[in-house]
């Protein structure tokens, strides 16, 4: 392959090579697009979108939680009947908001959002291919995705209301709608909704993992892979292994309910009627739930993880501390997160031996965690940091981290766990450590690739208040419920003035509404930074961040096919940021070490030797 | 008009967002910042960074040393709750030191490193000897924690001692039903298709053992002396979870569970202890199971053992309050059933006994 034409030096006035490609029709560009570029912004848009329904049903039951006093008479002309006589929210909706949330939230933006945004955007640009190993397929996996929004954003309109058995949606409760409303047809549509949004996953997973291993440019190794494709290319395996096990659940729980077999139920007396279920069990769909379930927040988080070694390492001017072991450490989480799912079942009934084991295995995972938290923090020893808005949302992405990281401690911890399961302890954890790390992941990723996606530079001050307000505003909102937790507060609770043990902490839970209302709140600014800055944001650089990967090589807005000439080649990992000897703090990948002698080491140097190439135009010289 | 107030102010607050955008782009421009790789922003980043750590922690510490209104932890009134209890205290000490620590590096390091002019950042990428130290220190760390928690883990959830009080508790949508052996001390069979408006729990009168058990309206517990509860639900799954005692297991339809303990504390001493005068147990239900899963309640007493005898002696078996189910017993242990469940005695007896256990 020639690398004749490569760009070694971006401030090289760069033609766009518009002949590569034919016109498209607006149809083939913007709406069934095969292009990864386009397919990825249009879940970046759709994940927006999710994120602020998501976000908004949150905020409808803090206003319950942290007011139950107030009249919430103002939201009729939304929410119609689900608002009470007497102005209040309807209890049974406060548990539909709570499952919708959550579904959102786990499902639509940050599985679909985060993924299947910046797999799609990087995985190609970031490998050097051309674009996905199929393009069909991966619009297929958009346009299912959209399928499944579409029904599950219906579903919050019917009159029975959507689910509203938890976003874990257990059965017998998710099976009887003589038990709650939302298990009516609001559940018939959740569970349609989730077989394509699986459907949709899966052809997405294959997608990346075909091309990270077929499509990657001559020279890039998977010991020189960027971190955020190691981090996708083992998600969307993650998701392969464990998307179909839900799909199973799923089926399952469609048969229960339809056509009357007996998979999850057993000996039900509702409604003043013994039903004929014999021989079910419910702890049968737990287990075949969190095992998805489980794997899904690594599939969620470790994309987020990804992003962040790359651009912290990026921002610190510094290579990724233990390139080697954060690669062993997502291999170690992938495959332990697998063999950790009864963790969430211990007061389940499940037979407490298998309860131990399942300790044991919990606890484990939380070393290579560590591992990739000391590592991220030792990258920023002795570095020379940059503080764009992505390096800040990645530093809160590792404070969430390490913060939420902890309090598995306590829940993994069998015997803990007996009494903080289900409380708000619970949710503190996960928010912070799943929820948060992996939004803020999101927020990073849009910051850090928003120039090569639009073109254009999203505005800095803008982000750093969106970062401050929101940052300061989740640890306001998620610290107390660590409290909260504590004290034995349950979740999925409408209100705490039935029980005299929760009388307590009625301002706590004021002053969190208020920090949640506010984050929220915050995230317009992001909003109107991201729609402005697409149309009237600075012209980006080819490089703004001065990176290594080989986006940043492609034209300022990269048209079909990537790269105007030939794919670069690649020569050396991507995190020389600051070699000694060099000239610059950053070597992209792309530059041959034969061209870098100043900067080699030993083994480098002999690899520069055995290096064939075609001599490049000599911009450098040093 | 509220809503052209609400629009009115969703355009003013657009309209203030794009003026700060525009003034922060002229600003950057006057500053010459628009074409400089790291703006002047950077050290007010920095120092943010440096401010929000400070702030944290003085926070962190204020509210988890006492400065809440109010006190996050529950009385504990349980036996195994005190081993649980310290398993959770040694935990918060680890982790709120490896959470205090990484955060003061994290935010530390981000300020003290910061971007400076002609500063060049060292080429560090890797350091076995550090990987191994931090892979192996959390990994021993959490040998022990897991070593000590499968040991309580193991002896919570291991048989119940032989002279338990066993008590059935049985969810369904949105209360409990309890059920004591009676004078046999045995729980009879169930079977959900015995169930109706009056026989709540399905008790299955074909079995013996279930002529002399009854169903009082309260969860009365003896202090000091082990409960096994059983636990089974109805309907959907709910969860039987008591703070106080440190409990919780879920009340599964079709897979009985259970989970013993022993209470350490009488009502009357939690009264007490905690300076409520109105203080009760509370039973909670955890896991959603519908409308009215956020009420779904039980009391719970807690006395004296020798309290708990006279009370447990006095009860009426249910069959003997609803002899109308006599007629689910089979013929051949009809007789039987009168006499255990004290259907058979005269009823002024009973009444003069009744009076004499409860002048006592």
């Amino acid at each position: 392959m020639s690398v004749a034409d490569i760009k070694v030096d971006e401030h090289l006035a760069h033609d766009d090579h518009g002949h590569d490609h034919h016109e498209q029709s607006f149809i083939q560009k913007y709406i069934f697009s095969e292009d990864h570029k386009t397919i990825g912004k249009q879940f970046l848009i759709a994940g927006i979108f999710w994120a602020i329904i998501g976000g908004g049903l949150s905020i409808i039951f803090r206003l319950q939680l942290g007011f139950p006093e107030m009249s919430l008479e103002w939201l009729r002309p939304i929410l119609g009947t689900w608002i009470t006589d007497a102005g209040k929210l309807d209890s049974e909706f406060y548990l539909a908001l709570v499952t919708m949330h959550g579904t959102i939230m786990v499902f639509f933006v940050l599985t679909a959002g985060l993924s299947g945004t910046f797999s799609n955007f990087l995985i190609p640009l970031q490998i050097g291919a051309r674009d996905m190993a199929s393009g069909f397929m991966n619009m297929l996996s958009f346009w299912f995705f959209f399928l499944a929004s579409v029904i599950m954003f219906v579903s919050l309109f019917i009159e029975t209301g959507p689910a509203a058995g938890g976003w874990t949606i257990y059965p017998p409760l998710s099976a009887l709608p003589q038990a709650i409303q939302g298990s009516g047809t609001g559940m018939t549509l959740w569970l349609v909704s989730m077989v394509f949004f699986i459907a949709s996953q899966l052809l997405g997973g294959i997608n990346y993992i075909t091309t990270v291993i077929n499509l990657r440019t001559e020279g890039m190794s998977f010991s020189r892979l960027p971190l955020t494709i190691w981090a996708f290319f083992i998600t969307a395996i993650l998701g392969l292994l464990s998307f179909p096990v839900l799909f199973a659940a799923a089926l399952l729980l469609v048969f229960d309910r339809s056509f009357g077999t007996s998979f999850y139920l057993s000996e039900i007396y509702i409604n003043g009627e013994a039903l004929p279920n014999v021989g079910g069990s419910p702890i049968l769909f737990q287990h075949l739930f969190w095992f998805l379930g489980h794997p899904e927040v690594y599939i969620v988080i470790l994309p987020a993880l990804g992003m962040t070694s790359e651009i912290i390492s990026t921002n610190s001017r510094k290579p990724i501390f233990g390139y080697r072991a954060m690669i062993g450490s997502i291999l170690a989480i992938a495959f332990l997160s697998f063999i950790v799912w009864a963790h969430h079942m211990f007061v389940s009934g499940l037979n407490p031996f298998l309860g131990s084991i399942f300790m044991f295995l919990t606890l484990i995972i939380a070393v290579p965690s560590a591992v990739k938290a000391f590592n991220y923090i030792t990258t920023l020893w002795k570095g020379n940091i940059v503080f764009t808005p992505a390096m800040l949302f990645s530093i809160g992405l590792v404070s969430f981290f390490v913060s939420g990281g902890v309090t598995g401690l306590f829940l993994g911890n069998s015997a803990v766990d007996i009494s903080l399961h289900d409380t708000y302890f619970v949710v503190a954890h996960f928010h912070l450590v799943m929820g948060s790390a992996a939004f803020f992941g999101l927020m990073a990723g849009v910051y850090h690739w928003f120039p090569k996606m639009f073109g254009r530079m999203i505005d800095e001050k803008l982000g750093y208040l969106h970062f401050w307000l929101t940052f300061v505003g989740v640890y306001l909102v998620f610290f107390p419920l660590h409290y909260i937790g504590i004290a034995g507060f349950p979740r999925r609770y409408y209100s705490f003035t039935s029980f005299d043990a929760f009388s307590t902490f009625t301002d706590l839970n004021a002053f969190v509404s208020v920090a949640a209302i506010i984050t929220f709140g915050a995230q317009f600014i992001f909003l109107f930074n991201f729609v402005y800055s697409i149309f009237r944001g600075r012209k980006a650089p080819l490089n703004p961040w001065r990176s290594n990967t080989l986006e940043w090589t492609t034209p300022r807005v990269p048209g079909h096919g990537n790269w105007p000439g030939a794919i670069p080649a690649v020569y050396r990992w991507p995190y020389d940021y600051s070699k000694p000897g060099a000239e610059e703090d950053f070597i992209p990948q792309n530059v041959p070490y034969s061209k870098t002698p100043e900067s080699n080491l030993d083994h480098e140097a002999e690899l520069a030797k055995s290096e064939n190439i075609t001599p490049a135009p000599a911009n450098e010289t040093k | 008009m509220l809503n052209l107030i609400i629009i009115l102010a969703v355009i003013l607050v657009l309209a203030i967002l794009i003026a700060v955008f525009r003034v922060t782009t002229l600003v950057g421009i006057v500053k010459g910042d628009a074409g400089k790789y790291v703006t002047s922003g950077n050290k007010v980043q920095a120092a943010l960074c440096l401010l929000f750590l400070l702030a944290g922690i003085v926070g962190f510490a204020y509210y988890s040393l006492g400065g809440l209104d109010d006190d996050f932890v529950q009385p504990l009134a349980s036996e195994h709750g005190v081993e649980t209890d310290r398993l959770f205290w040694i935990t918060m000490a680890i982790t709120s030191f490896v959470f205090i620590l990484t955060q003061i590096f994290l935010f530390f390091f981000a300020f003290k490193y910061q971007y400076k002019e002609g500063n060049k950042a060292t080429f560090y990428p890797h350091n076995n000897t550090l990987e191994i130290i931090w892979t192996a220190v959390p990994a021993v760390v959490l040998t022990i924690l897991i070593i000590s928690g499968w040991k309580t883990w193991t002896k919570i959830t291991g048989p119940a001692p032989e002279e338990s009080e066993i008590i059935e508790v049985m969810g369904y949508q949105y209360s409990w039903a309890v059920r004591y052996g009676g004078a046999d001390k045995q729980l009879g069979d169930y079977d959900f298709k015995k169930i109706d408006v009056v026989n709540q729990v399905g008790i299955d009168f074909s079995d013996k053992a279930s002529f002399d058990d009854f169903i009082p309206t309260k969860l009365i517990l003896p202090k000091g002396r082990p409960v096994h509860l059983k636990i089974r639900a109805r309907d959907v799954i709910h969860s039987v979870y008591q703070p106080h005692f440190r409990l919780q297991m879920n009340a599964v339809p079709g897979m009985p569970t259970r989970f013993w303990f022993v209470p350490t504390k009488t009502t009357a001493e939690m009264r007490q202890e905690t300076g409520n005068p109105d203080f009760q147990y509370e039973l909670v239900c955890n896991k959603i199971c519908g409308k009215g899963h956020f009420a779904m309640k039980y009391l719970i007493e807690v006395v004296e053992p020798e309290e708990y005898d006279k009370w447990y002696a006095s009860q009426d078996a249910w069959l003997k309050q609803n002899d109308d189910y006599l007629s689910q017993v089979p013929e051949e242990l009809k007789e039987m059933a009168r006499i255990a469940s004290g259907i058979e005695n005269n009823a002024e007896i009973q009444e003069v006994e009744n009076a004499v256990v409860s002048n006592n």
